[in-house]
């Protein structure tokens, strides 16, 4: 039976009200979640290193051929597996020869030294990444004070991060990296299987207040870390003291990892 | 109504059943256990107040969602403090906070985790140190 003109009336203004509730609804709604929420304003900790723009400068003169005790520190202190087959490999912070490293500035009648010159080479943590532009998962992401992190939690090992550096700062796990470790550090987690890993910029040290472990194993003074944005900081001084380039800064990516050669 | 092949149907779908309904009659009239967790670790012995980062019906319910947040905070947003309900706050961290107190995880985490069927991947990345040691 059809609705009469009064039924008619009623059903609208009601629904009228109806469409005015959800909004109420909402509000109901939010406010059990937040009674259940988790994360209560955590204050930050205090001691941490803080700034705008994290970088780091290399001097590769101070760099002895046969010292490895950044390279050392820094896979011992992150737990990175020592796997000699190269296929398998994984490294956070390597040796590279000139010519690896700057393939571009490199030619046939460069001097020897620069020519025999062993750099060390680490992720550039660029300000324009194309491992985070590709990551399908945003498992690789570029934190505000410029460090790119892995967050291995949500890597798929899908390696297009891999393919995407240009500089092969990244490395995947093909085998099970565990059996691997040297020496196991408890304090930071190891990885699994199938995730990719790649040079932190010691991100879990500055929490901590601690400076990068490469850096404070260098005895030469080799390689300075800092705040590229504050002009007082070490890494400002040698910069606007000394001639510097950047590995591949042709392509875009604006690494801030600083060589002086 | 005429069904062919009668006997090899009838059959077929007897064993079916009782294959498919196995578990069901295997595990009857068994009761599994509760498991018991063992929470008399030296480091939680030692402590005055033995209370947990929340209080304990919290933590059983909600542990994991807890340990999902705090693994958010500290790798996406850097953030590493957390501030209990009742103020206290804490450094996040599973190997670096939970497992100082809770040392045994083969007896506590495993214990429950086992029982539930549930398989947690936490453990092929994070060290437990009672398995270095």
């Amino acid at each position: 039976m059809a609705p009469t003109r009064r039924e008619f009336l009623i059903i609208a203004g009601l629904s009228a009200i109806g469409s005015a509730c959800p909004p109420l609804g909402r509000i109901i709604a939010k406010e059990t979640t937040s009674r259940g929420t988790l994360l209560p304003g955590a204050p930050e900790s205090a001691p941490a290193l803080k700034a705008k723009r994290w970088a780091m400068v290399v001097d590769a003169n101070k760099c002895c051929d046969d010292c490895a005790d950044c390279m050392t520190a820094c896979h011992e202190a992150h737990n990175v597996p020592a796997i000699a087959n190269p296929n398998h490999e994984v490294k956070w912070i390597w040796p590279e020869r000139f010519e690896n490293v700057f393939p571009a500035e490199s030619h046939a009648h460069i001097q020897e030294n620069v020519r025999k010159k062993i750099i060390p080479v680490l992720c550039n943590h660029c300000d324009n990444p194309p491992c985070v532009r590709v990551c399908p998962t945003g498992a690789t992401f570029r934190r505000a004070d410029g460090i790119v992190m892995m967050d291995s939690h949500r890597c798929i090992g899908c390696k297009i991060c891999l393919a995407a550096c240009p500089f092969g700062a990244r490395s995947i796990n093909f085998v099970n990296p565990r059996p691997f470790i040297r020496k196991l550090n408890l304090d930071f987690p190891t990885r699994m299987k199938g995730v990719i890993e790649k040079c932190n910029f010691c991100e879990d040290r500055l929490a901590r207040g601690i400076l990068p472990a490469c850096v404070l194993a260098c005895q030469e003074k080799a390689l300075v870390f800092g705040d590229v944005e504050d002009p007082n900081s070490k890494v400002r001084q040698i910069l606007d003291k000394k001639f510097s380039i950047r590995r591949r800064a042709e392509l875009g990516t604006k690494p801030q990892v600083y060589y002086i050669l | 109504m005429k069904l062919y092949n009668r006997g090899i149907i009838i059959a077929g779908i007897v064993v079916f059943l009782a294959v498919a309904t196995f578990p069901f009659w295997y595990d009857r009239g068994k009761t599994l256990a509760p498991p018991a967790i063992e929470l008399d670790t030296p480091a939680i012995q030692k402590l005055a107040d033995k209370r947990c980062v929340e209080d304990t019906a919290f933590m059983r319910d909600n542990h994991m969602k807890l340990l999902a947040s705090w693994r958010e905070s500290v790798v996406r947003k850097n953030i590493r403090v957390y501030t209990a309900k009742d103020g206290r706050v804490f450094e996040m961290g599973l190997t670096g906070n939970c497992l100082k107190c809770h040392e045994n995880k083969s007896r506590f985490c495993d214990r429950c985790h086992d029982y539930a069927g549930v398989k947690p991947t936490c453990w092929n990345c994070h060290n437990n140190p009672e398995e270095v040691l």
